[in-house]
């Protein structure tokens, strides 16, 4: 897919909306999970340097919607598009080889293994030395290094979900999904996620933010989506979306 | 003092057999969650195919005394062979039922260990009549006799080679990057898969690697016996059986229990057999998995039966 050229040079601070092409589109995507349609054709799309949001509630299939992204479900029809390539024959593993990389919901840290081996499973895909983008990763996320040598399983949530984001960053994403980061967290641990999700996106990393917790990713993302039982049911500029009505009502609990 | 001497040298070289072959079952289990039941039939192929791999080779090379180098081809031979069937057993039996529930691949193992014993026993392959490996190493004479007991040359080849391929392994799983990998994926397939990570790939790996130590605790086995029985027999059901014991007493899925389960098991059996009734070794063994399975049903090492969801 060309790239759509608005001027802004690829280490500007990304704006809002159209800063690059659409790294990534989703288009009329009907899932199946299990023997439940979860997904009723879903279209979507990111741009590159954007942060998107993906919100709704519980059951709604954003969790889905990632999955069958990074290729672990496949679609009953619709297409998955990176940089123009369809991914819908492509393993998972070879897609985050093309820098879709997942950081996977809850515990998906591996708790028999030690945090600094956590890490290095993050750049597994990569030849390259990856010791600046670890450095990288452990000054964003200081816990970690104090905990290099303990079993993730003996982390507490935040420092698993800060693991699992600092594991995804080792993979050097090009799109990074993101899958409920603030699930069962704290509020003042939420206020440090999001500031670094921040923080990865001004690095020039697109992302991907599926959340249940609407203030926090409106407040981040650039654009957002509303899902409602497998089909988007608004979109738009994520501040529009953080004023209207219906949001306000549904999900922000104003109004 | 002579007995127990006696008893301490058996308990070492078959513990370090069972370990040989324990490990592929706990490595397989670790990663699939389903016990590979033609495991030990991968042990008959390591034996036989030694035997018939040693005997064409002395008889091609016109020798009549092995050349000290001959040990380490054949059984670099009986690796690349096990390694090559359990590879395809894998590919062709188990990984079109990867999301099937485990009682399927459970049933699958056990059809693939017919299938392998009644193939292994046709004329064309191994045939129905023991065969009798010929001496690799010198065995003759012991080494030397502490008090009545003799320590071979044998026993010592057994016991080093185990050890060698058990550190091996070891840093193998514990220090490399496709080690890393293993674990992951017996962690959590999906997010091993999220890593970049060709489980599919690890999943063979895994089988290959069980197989080529079990193709040398079936060579091991076949010098320190000499006498190889068929495919079908027995024998080798119960030493699968031990070694597969051996894997659950010491936490099935982890490695390094699988060889201290070895050991215990080993000792439970040469022990029971000197100073209790030396009719009742495989009763000794299968008491001890029992009560195991009732006091500590997660094994020495295991995990304390945690169900992962």
């Amino acid at each position: 897919m060309p790239e759509a050229t608005a001027g802004a040079p690829t280490t500007a601070t990304p704006t809002p909306t159209g800063g690059g092409g659409a790294v990534l589109e989703v288009r009329d995507l009907v899932v199946n999970y299990g023997a439940v349609r979860a997904l009723h054709g879903v279209s979507l799309s990111v741009a590159r340097g954007e942060i998107v949001t993906l919100i709704g509630c519980n059951g709604a299939g954003k969790s889905t919607t990632l999955r069958t992204i990074s290729g672990l479900l496949r679609p009953v029809s619709g297409s998955v598009r990176f940089e123009g390539e369809p991914l819908a024959k492509v393993p998972a593993h070879e897609i985050v080889r093309r820098g879709v990389v997942q950081c996977p919901e809850g515990r998906g840290v591996f708790a028999n293994l030690t945090v600094d081996e956590n890490l290095e499973l993050g750049a597994y895909t990569r030849n390259d030395d990856h010791a600046a983008d670890r450095e990288r990763a452990l000054t964003l996320f200081p816990r970690l290094r104090e905990r290099l040598r303990q079993n993730a399983g003996t982390l507490s949530g935040g420092e698993q979900q800060m693991l699992a984001m600092a594991r995804a960053l080792l993979a050097r994403p090009k799109l990074l999904l993101l899958d409920e980061p603030s699930l069962g967290l704290a509020p003042q641990i939420v206020q440090t996620i999001f500031s670094i999700i921040r923080e990865i996106n001004a690095s020039g990393t697109t992302i991907l933010l599926v959340e249940q917790n609407a203030h926090m990713a409106l407040t981040v993302a650039h654009r957002a989506y509303v899902l409602e039982v497998g089909r988007i049911a608004m979109e738009g500029p994520a501040a529009t979306l953080a004023a209207s009505d219906e949001v306000r009502k549904a999900y922000l609990g104003i109004g | 003092m002579d007995q127990f001497l006696q008893a301490i040298q058996n308990s070492i070289t078959t513990g370090s057999l069972y370990a040989l072959i324990a490990l592929g079952y706990t490595m397989v289990y670790g990663i699939l969650k389903f016990i590979n039941f033609s495991h030990s039939d991968v042990v008959v192929i390591g034996a036989l195919f030694s035997t018939v791999l040693a005997l064409t080779l002395l008889e091609k090379l016109g020798l009549q005394q092995a050349p000290w180098w001959l040990g380490g081809v054949v059984l670099a031979g009986a690796m690349a062979l096990c390694a090559t069937v359990s590879f395809l057993v894998e590919r062709l039996a188990y990984r079109p039922l990867r999301q099937a529930p485990r009682l399927n691949c459970l049933i699958t193992a056990i059809g693939v260990s017919l299938f392998l014993q009644n193939t292994g026993n046709q004329k064309f392959l191994f045939g129905t009549q023991p065969r009798k490996i010929p001496a690799l190493v010198p065995d003759a004479e012991p080494l030397f006799m502490i008090g009545k007991v003799p320590f071979r040359l044998i026993d010592f080849i057994i016991v080093g080679t185990a050890v060698v391929l058990m550190v091996a392994l070891d840093r193998l799983v514990f220090k490399s990057a496709m080690g890393r990998a293993m674990r992951a994926v017996s962690f959590d397939h999906k997010t091993a898969s999220l890593m970049g990570i060709n489980v599919d790939r690890v999943i063979s790996m895994t089988f290959v690697l069980g197989a080529c130590l079990a193709a040398a605790g079936g060579f091991l086995y076949a010098l320190r016996y000499q006498t190889v029985t068929q495919p079908a027999d027995t024998t080798w059901a119960l030493l699968g059986l031990k070694a597969f014991v051996s894997a659950v007493v010491g936490g099935i899925g982890n490695i390094r229990g699988a060889v201290l389960g070895a050991l215990i098991i080993a000792s439970i059996e040469n022990f029971g057999a000197a100073y209790l009734f030396s009719g009742l070794t495989d009763a000794y063994v299968f008491a001890v998995l029992i009560g195991m399975l009732l006091l500590r049903p997660g094994g020495i090492l295991g995990s304390a039966a945690v169900e992962k969801v």
